[in-house]
């Protein structure tokens, strides 16, 4: 049954990629079309590809209140809680709510695994070493432990964790929990940082480029894996009549096609998209523009230029802007809902990184360099492995105007 | 906050010991299990995916389809949750191992099956279905927690909903560490509250994290062995028409769950 859900207020959001901290590095990135991503030096055994890496992640250790939660991805999450103010945004919604009426769902796809891999890489007597033997960040709610002890949040705590549409999905989730009541407002976001089972389990898929990613190029060669943090608060619309970005609705679905590939015919993201316009209440005609999942590699991008041309009018523009992040993986649906977010408060449509010559496959939609338009509603598409599809729309309103 | 009413139409249970609902029952009736199975059948997938999945998968798969089956569902188009606290920990220590010696002569099968969300993957796939699915995990509050995402889901949504909550024994360094010694998985579809006679449960967050009535001490060396074993409270129920538990849905918060008796 398609249940239509009223638009939820954005009223404080925020990214850390590999482009900057924060959202105004990313405004300049996205502005001068700046790429984040460097040749690998990450890795201790060599691999030859590139990768989109946040600076300085090793050298800020966890305050020590949170010692247990301490490990490289946890400082990435920490590192990326502590820009645009966003704390102080929380603390105030605490204020105003309560601690117990504020939900926190995070995606993630690598959790912390990185310190089980180090742990493994420094086992004494086929034991996890001292220093590391710490339970907390051994599994994969790792990240949302963390977080919900760091600002304090007592209402319903989860990680969401389907691949690269972890924190998409996790949109979905708070708007269903706001809906029914149950709490005032949601922290949603998601943290991925780089390690050897990403990096090396893509590489074994052959799915890894040897050179920076080119999404939607005509001589694409697969994926540059990044890293990134990102966070939104979404509270009612009603009680927030002076907020401007709005998330309108998300829409769900799965391929039941292939573990790590996309359905080719596209038919489970547009059910995705069918499921979202529904809930929102527009129809395609009403999209601006729609940030991509665009990967780089083959089988994404030829099924979502296809899905573009089929279901799009031409005046949605459309583009990637993983040639400037890379696939941030599990945190690719926050940052890149923060990227439309930018692009809805700017009035800009981001160009689409990293191409030299476009796949013939691409239409008239693609927006190759960046447009300078105002934009009211614009999407965001997230696909992962085992076919788990989530679709967001936003939308920028003036003020008292609820969409 | 909104009552959270749902009603529950279907059960799926595996572990070891006790391989479906009805042996549940025998446990909590006091009978000392004996037999021992070592691999669910999990007859949702081909032969050939039946080979390829790790065992928790075929746990996952076991318990959702004895769940559809006792809810004469169709399984295409349920919407479906799958919890699990710590995931495929086999494959995990798999990984971690290859990755600290041989990182380029990782499998990558096993990478794909290492997913949070491998059995949402194969369960979609295996039954074609289209619905939303999702993976999640909290912590050793992943069966409450995703009982809470199960039933807003259905309530918000209004239309049924297949929970997997199923966690399997750890291995090598990390098993030592967690601690998690037992094949565990426990599958409900459960839809919004409404006249009938269908098991109807009300659920409510509150303070407290923990609170039910004295189990058979095998189902409690169960839940001490695996954390998807918290169900076995709600579970008791169920069996038993009636009751009320508090299962743990975070560190700080548990979902009361009180079960109306039917008429």
């Amino acid at each position: 049954m398609s249940v239509t859900s009223p638009p939820l207020a954005v009223t404080a959001y925020t990214a850390t990629s590999a482009v900057g901290a924060g959202l105004c590095a990313h405004l300049q990135a996205l502005d001068q079309q700046r790429s984040g991503l460097r040749p690998n030096d990450f890795n201790t055994t060599p691999l030859a590809c590139w990768i989109g890496r946040v600076d300085g992640v090793e050298s800020r250790p966890l305050p020590d209140d949170y010692a247990q939660w301490d490990c490289r991805n946890n400082r990435l999450a920490w590192l990326g809680l502590n820009q645009d103010g966003f704390l102080g945004q929380v603390h105030a919604a605490r204020q105003r709510y309560g601690a117990t009426r504020i939900a926190l769902l995070l995606g993630t796809s690598t959790a912390s695994i990185g310190a089980t891999e180090e742990g493994y890489r420094r086992l004494a007597d086929n034991r996890l070493p001292d220093d590391l033997h710490r339970s907390a960040i051994h599994n994969p709610h790792s990240l949302t432990g963390f977080i919900a002890e760091a600002l304090d949040l007592h209402g319903p705590c989860l990680t969401i964790s389907t691949a690269c549409s972890s924190s998409a999905k996790v949109f979905a989730g708070a708007e269903r929990l706001i809906r029914l009541g149950i709490v005032d407002a949601a922290v949603v976001g998601g943290v991925d940082s780089l390690c050897d089972s990403v990096l090396f389990g893509f590489n074994a898929l052959e799915l890894v480029s040897s050179e920076p990613c080119r999404p939607f190029d005509a001589a694409r060669r697969g994926i540059s894996i990044g890293e990134a943090a990102g966070f939104a608060l979404l509270e009612r619309a009603d009680a927030n009549p002076e907020a401007t970005l709005h998330l309108l609705g998300c829409g769900e679905s799965s391929d039941a096609h292939h573990m790590s590939t996309p359905d080719p015919s596209g038919a489970g993201a547009e059910l995705a998209l069918h499921d979202l316009f529904g809930r929102a209440g527009i129809d395609a005609s009403h999209v601006d523009y729609i940030n991509l999942h665009g990967t780089a590699s083959q089988k994404n991008d030829a099924m979502e230029a296809a899905l573009v041309a089929r279901l799009f009018p031409p005046h949605t523009r459309v583009s990637s802007t993983k040639g400037l992040t890379g696939h941030t993986l599990g945190a690719a649906g926050i940052v890149e809902a923060a990227i439309t977010l930018l692009a809805l408060r700017e009035g800009f449509v981001p160009g689409n990184a990293g191409v030299n010559t476009p796949d013939p496959a691409c239409t008239p939609h693609f927006a190759w360099r960046n447009e300078s338009r105002p934009i009211r509603i614009a999407l965001s598409h997230s696909f992962g492995f085992g076919g788990s599809n989530a679709c967001l729309a936003f939308a920028r309103t003036t003020a008292g105007d609820n969409a | 906050m909104t009552a959270l009413r749902v009603q529950i139409e279907g059960i799926g249970l595996w572990t070891p010991q006790a391989t479906d609902f009805d042996a549940l029952r025998r446990v909590l009736g006091g009978d000392v299990p004996l037999e021992s199975v070592t691999r669910p059948t999990a007859s949702a997938l081909s032969i050939n995916e039946r080979r390829r999945a790790p065992e928790s998968v075929l746990v996952a798969m076991e318990v959702a389809l004895q769940a559809v089956n006792m809810s004469r569902r169709s399984a295409d188009s349920l919407a479906c949750v799958f919890a699990s606290a710590y995931g495929d920990q086999a494959t995990t220590d798999y990984m971690c191992r290859v990755l600290a010696k041989t990182p380029t002569e990782l499998s990558p099968t096993r990478f794909h099956n290492s997913v949070h969300n491998a059995s949402a993957g194969y369960w979609t796939i295996a039954t074609d279905c289209h619905a939303p699915s999702s993976a999640i995990c909290a912590g050793p509050a992943s069966f409450g927690a995703g009982l809470l995402e199960a039933a807003v889901q259905a309530c918000a949504q209004q239309c049924p909903v297949l929970l997997v909550c199923s966690d399997t024994a750890g291995v090598g360094p990390l098993g030592e560490l967690i601690g998690c010694q037992l094949a565990f998985g426990a599958a409900l579809v459960l839809s919004p509250a409404a006249d009938g006679r269908m098991p109807q449960l009300n659920l409510a967050l509150v303070e407290e994290t923990s609170r039910h009535a004295l189990l058979p001490a095998t189902c409690t060396a169960w839940m001490r062995d695996n954390p998807s074993a918290a169900c076995l409270p709600l579970m008791a129920m169920l069996a038993n028409n009636g009751g009320e538990c508090v299962v743990a849905a975070s560190a700080q918060r548990g979902l009361l769950v009180k079960m109306e008796v039917s008429a």
